[in-house]
C-alpha cells in the first residue's frame, strides 16, 4: 500500500460521500420539482463517485474493509472530508454557494487527476464530467439569484459570505486556488455579488477535524447499518 | 485488475440447477451466449440494448464460463446493478453455468458510443439523441430537434430529467415536453 495514495483516495471519497448525503437531504424538499430532481441527481452522481473511490481505498488499505465498512463503520474523527461539504444546508442559496465552490473545485481537481493510466485517473475522468455539470448547475443558480430580486440577491450574498471561509481548505488540499478563484470570481462578478474578504480560514478536515455539523449527518447515514449489522435488502 | 470490481455467480458444482447445463455450453453455444448477453436491454432506456448503448464492452466465453465486461454511463448510475443481474440471468439461460461480470471505467463511456441505430431508436421512442442537429428557423443553427414533430424550435426546461443521463426539454412546435439525452 502507498499511504499517500490511500489518504488521497480516502479524502476524495469522503468529500463525495458527505457531499452526497448532505445534498440528498433536499430530496422531496427542494423549492421546485425540477430542482428536486436536479439535486437528487447530483447527489446520486456524488454517491457513485464515493462508492468507486471508497472501494478503491479499501483495496489500497488491504485490511479487508470495503466501501460499506468505510462509509458506515468509521467514527467522526476518522472521516477526512473537507469541512465545506458537511456544512448544514440552511437556505437554498447556501446549497447553491456550496455547490458552486465545491463543484468548480472538484471539476478542476478531477480534470487534473484524469491524466494518465492509473485507476484513480480512470475514476477521475468519469467524475470530471459529472462535477463539471454540477458546477454549471450552480453557476446558473448563482446568476439567477445574485442578479434577481433584491431579496434573492441579499440571500445569495449572505450565502457566499457564510461559505467563503471554508473554501480556503479546498485550495490547501489541491493547490488549485488560482484557477479556482479565477473561475469563481467570474461567476460572482457576473451575478453582481461581492467577493468576500479573505479572513477566517477554518480547516483540518483531512486530519479528522470537523464542525459540529458532521456528527448528526453521520448518525443518520450510519444508523441502520449499526443497528442491524449485516442486514441486506 | 486496475479499475475493476467483480461479481461472480457460484461455481457450477455449487449450483442446484447446473446439472446438464454444462453440457449445453459446448463450442457451438459461444455465439448463443454472446447474443443473449448483447440482447439485454437497458432497464431505463428500454428501447436500447446494453450493446447499442455502449455499456457492454466485452463478452468472453471459455468452456462453460463467461466473463462479461460492462462500463457505467455515470459512476452513480442506479441501473448498473440491474444490468449486471440481467446479464447473469441471460447468460445462464443461454447455457453458461458460470458468469462473471466485471466493471471497467476505461475507456470512459461517452455519448459518442451511441451509433446511428441507437440514435434512431431513441428518436422513435420520443427521446432526442445527444448532440445538436442542423435546423433552419430564422437562421440556420444547431439545435436539439423535437423527436415527435422534428421542429428545431425547442427549449430546455430542466437540466436533469427522469434518469441521470436525460434532460427535460419542450417543443415550441408541437407543444410537447420530451427527454433529451445529455451530451456527455
Amino acid at each position: 500500500m502507498t499511504p499517500a495514495l490511500f489518504d488521497q483516495v480516502l479524502g476524495l471519497g469522503d468529500d463525495a460521500l458527505v457531499a452526497a448525503q448532505r445534498m440528498a437531504e433536499w430530496c422531496a424538499r427542494a423549492p421546485e420539482l425540477e430542482e428536486d430532481v436536479a439535486l437528487a441527481n447530483i447527489a446520486l452522481d456524488l454517491l457513485g463517485q464515493a462508492r468507486a473511490l471508497l472501494s478503491y481505498a479499501g483495496e489500497l488499505e488491504g485490511l479487508g474493509r470495503g466501501e460499506d465498512e468505510l462509509a458506515f463503520l468509521r467514527e467522526e474523527s476518522e472521516f477526512t472530508n473537507v469541512q465545506l461539504v458537511e456544512l448544514q444546508n440552511g437556505d437554498f442559496a447556501r446549497t447553491v454557494a456550496k455547490l458552486l465552490f465545491f463543484g468548480v473545485h472538484q471539476h478542476l481537481l478531477y480534470t487534473e487527476l484524469s491524466a494518465g493510466e492509473s485507476r484513480l485517473a480512470a475514476i477521475a475522468a468519469k467524475a470530471a464530467k459529472e462535477t463539471g455539470y454540477h458546477a454549471g448547475h450552480a453557476e446558473i443558480w448563482t446568476l439567477r439569484l445574485g442578479d434577481g430580486t433584491s431579496e434573492s440577491h441579499r440571500r445569495m450574498q449572505e450565502a457566499v459570505d457564510h461559505v467563503w471561509p471554508y473554501t480556503h481548505e479546498l485550495a490547501e488540499v489541491s493547490g488549485l486556488g488560482g484557477p479556482w478563484l479565477e473561475r469563481v470570481s467570474g461567476v460572482l462578478d457576473a451575478a453582481g455579488l461581492r467577493r468576500p474578504d479573505d479572513d477566517w480560514a477554518p480547516g483540518g478536515g483531512r486530519s479528522g477535524v470537523h464542525t459540529e455539523a458532521l456528527g448528526p449527518l453521520l448518525a443518520e447515514l450510519q444508523y441502520l447499518r449499526r443497528a442491524h449489522p449485516g442486514a441486506r435488502w | 485488475m486496475s479499475g475493476r470490481t467483480r461479481e461472480t455467480t457460484p461455481p457450477a458444482s455449487e449450483r442446484a440447477d447446473a446439472t446438464g447445463r454444462a453440457d449445453a455450453a459446448g463450442a457451438g453455444s459461444v455465439e448463443r451466449v454472446r447474443a443473449a448477453v448483447a440482447a439485454v436491454r437497458d432497464p431505463e432506456l428500454r428501447v436500447l440494448t446494453v450493446e447499442e448503448l455502449g455499456v457492454l464492452r466485452d463478452v468472453r466465453v471459455e468452456g462453460g464460463r463467461a466473463v462479461v465486461t460492462i462500463t457505467p454511463t455515470y459512476l452513480g448510475c442506479p441501473a448498473l446493478d440491474a444490468i449486471r443481474a440481467d446479464i447473469v440471468a441471460a447468460a445462464t439461460a443461454a447455457g453458461c453455468p458460470e458468469v462473471e461480470v466485471e466493471v471497467t471505467f476505461t475507456p470512459p463511456w461517452t455519448t459518442d458510443w451511441l451509433g446511428e441505430t441507437a440514435r434512431a431508436k431513441l428518436t422513435a421512442a420520443g427521446v432526442a439523441p445527444p448532440g445538436r442537429q442542423p435546423v433552419v428557423l430564422a437562421l440556420p443553427a444547431l439545435r436539439v430537434r423535437c423527436p415527435r414533430c422534428g421542429s428545431g424550435d425547442t427549449a430546455l426546461l430542466a437540466r436533469s430529467g427522469s434518469t441521470a443521463c436525460l434532460a427535460l426539454w419542450r417543443c415550441g412546435g408541437c407543444g410537447q415536453p420530451f427527454d433529451h439525452m445529455r451530451d456527455h
